[in-house]
């Protein structure tokens, strides 16, 4: 009797959950590739997945997310992920987590980048030392007056430290060093340029591939990439400068990897193989990073097999 | 069967099914209790408790020594809320008193959905405009390079606290007894003094609750303070420092910390002092909500 007179209601109810649950199980269903992590290749990975799978409308789709390199390689060792992104390399606790569950990362570089040292427009200053760098990140120098700039207390612009990028400069500059405390921890580097834009008296540290306004491959409006050298003797170049990154010239320039787990399936390796080949390497250029030497080529293709 | 048999039925049907879900919500809350509570009590297998207290270093990812120090973020936290109610309150308990006392109902009717409004305004949004709108504007006033500091949060914050502080003081205002205000027009008070030395000091528990309930959305808030403060480590000098408040550092460490370990359990100890925080507050806040009510009966 109750249940005569509830019968519709539980049929509506019923429709209704199908159907918010219905695209949910369909999208389940369907197989993708999951790429994740750093946030510093987010841009370039997606604008990769897109290009190929125009290119390759049967292929299995491909989700690219960021949330920072540990976060991807987290995701990879949990095996959430098929893909990881990652602009630093796996540190020894990472790799022990990774065997002890079976997964054995396979890396590949799929571009170089030049870390870039961003200052506003207004900063006279056009370069620094690397232990400069590191002196100013670790906050032992905390005013601009130090390298002859305006007499400004200096306004550091930082990336959190699921970040490959905090992690990395932390190793090569800050000399495994703390980081000063009054960073501004901003989320990602988009967050960092806004920043320095809107704050004369700014630094950030930023992927190459944020500071070039794609429209005339010079860098963005009312920003500032600083020449870098290695120490006081050596030449300061900018991370702009394709040739000073390739031959090492520019200090702190490095690769950015992927990881699989084990030797990459056979939609996963098409992926792959299509980013590193001509048409995925001009896209790389394209973005403002920096394409594969023959280094790198040769470990990737054993990597492939 | 009878009808009335059916009836008593689907009474006390009708009564476990409202008991059940009085319960759910006690049961939803010692649940979030416990959670916090065994996730957190690892921290210390590590982590020494004074040092978690009263250390003003939060460093768990250093390649020196970790560090996780929490004082810091509590004193931020403070400071930022504290610094929104500073804002809010003038703004707030002047609005309802206009709306209580002043407005034409005409008026009183539009601008009170209004402001209800602006509790709808998602926290994201808020946010933004502190980073497009407040930070140049507070770097201008204050002479630095940007405005991504405490007292950009403070505002973001007491925009937000204003339609709690307005509904409720506002209701708590109205429930005066009109004997109480006619009394004192009658002895010759002007509407002024009658507001500030009746009609106020009646309504206070009121207003008291509803300042707390505003400080109890403060204090939880992530998304603005995240956006609009900069989320410096260090320990704050002043208003106009960037400061890291407890829900920013939880919000963005939580998602990549390696699990189980002394850093993530530490996130949630953090989480549970939180808790007993916004917890403490809010009870205050009912415990002057229900002498107010008590009052009126």
């Amino acid at each position: 009797m109750f249940y005569e007179k509830f019968k519709k209601w539980i049929a509506i109810a019923e429709l209704a959950l199908a159907l918010v649950f219905a695209p949910i199980l369909i999208a389940q269903g369907r197989k993708m590739i999951q790429v994740k992590g750093s946030d510093t290749m987010i841009n370039l990975v997606q604008i990769l997945a897109e290009e190929y799978m125009n290119a390759n409308p049967k292929a299995t789709p491909i989700a690219v997310l960021g949330g920072g390199s540990g976060t991807g390689i987290t995701a990879l060792i949990n095996s959430t992920c098929d893909i990881a992104d990652h602009s630093r390399d796996f540190n020894v606790k990472e790799f022990n987590q990774a065997w002890e569950r079976g997964v054995k990362p396979r890396v590949f570089a799929i571009a170089v980048d030049g870390l870039s040292i961003v200052v506003n427009e207004k900063n006279p200053l056009n370069r620094l030392t690397m232990d400069q760098v590191g002196a100013i990140y670790r906050g032992d120098v905390k005013n601009w007056r130090a390298f002859g700039g305006p007499a400004m207390p200096i306004s550091l612009y930082g990336r959190q430290s699921n970040s490959g990028t905090y992690t990395f400069l932390q190793e090569h500059v800050l000399k495994n060093k703390n980081y000063s405390p009054d960073v501004k921890e901003m989320n990602g580097n988009a967050q960092i340029i806004e920043g320095v834009l809107a704050d004369e008296a700014g630094v950030g540290y930023v992927g190459v591939g944020y500071v070039v306004d794609k429209a005339t491959g010079k860098p963005m409006k009312g920003l500032k990439v600083l020449d870098i050298s290695k120490d006081e003797k050596s030449e300061a170049t900018s991370p702009m400068d394709k040739e000073a990154v390739d031959t090492g010239k520019y200090p702190i320039a490095r690769a950015l990897w992927q990881s699989t787990n084990g030797k990459p399936g056979s939609d996963v390796a098409a992926f792959i193989q299509f980013e590193l080949g001509p048409e995925g390497q001009k896209i790389v250029e394209r973005e403002g990073f920096y394409p594969l030497g023959a280094k790198y080529n040769e470990a990737n293709a054993k990597n492939l097999k | 069967m009878t009808k009335r048999r059916l009836r008593n039925i689907k009474e006390s049907a009708l009564k476990a099914f409202f008991f059940a879900n009085g319960i759910i919500a006690i049961l939803v809350l010692l649940g979030i209790f416990a959670l916090l509570f065994f996730s957190a009590v690892p921290a210390f297998r590590e982590i020494r408790l004074k040092e978690f207290f009263t250390s003003i270093t939060w460093d768990p990812t250093s390649p020196v020594k970790a560090e996780y120090g929490i004082l810091s973020m509590i004193v931020s936290t403070l400071l930022v809320t504290i610094g929104a109610l500073v804002i809010a309150l003038p703004i707030g308990l002047g609005v309802a008193a206009y709306l209580s006392d002043v407005a034409h109902w005409r008026v009183r009717e539009i601008v009170k959905p209004i402001v209800e409004i602006l509790a709808g305004i998602p926290s994201v949004v808020i946010g933004f405009l502190g980073i497009v709108l407040f930070s140049p504007f507070i770097a201008k006033v204050f002479g630095r390079s940007n405005g991504l500091n405490a007292i950009n949060g403070s505002l973001l914050l007491a925009v937000m606290a204003l339609p709690t502080i307005i509904s409720i003081s506002e209701d708590s205002l109205n429930a005066v007894p009109p004997a109480y205000s006619e009394a004192s027009l009658a002895l010759g008070g002007s509407r002024w003094q009658t507001l500030i030395r009746v009609k106020i000091p009646a309504a206070l528990s009121g207003i008291i609750a509803a300042v707390m309930l505003g400080m109890g959305r403060a204090i939880g808030e992530t998304m603005t303070v995240l956006m609009a403060t900069g989320n410096a480590r260090a320990f704050p000098h002043g208003l106009l420092d960037s400061v890291r408040t407890m829900t920013s550092n939880i919000a963005i460490e939580l998602g990549e910390v390696p699990y189980y370990t002394p850093h993530y359990y530490a996130l949630f100890a953090i989480g549970l002092v939180l808790f007993i925080m916004t917890f403490c507050v809010n009870l205050v806040a009912d415990i002057f909500l229900k002498k107010y009510q008590e009052r009126e009966l």
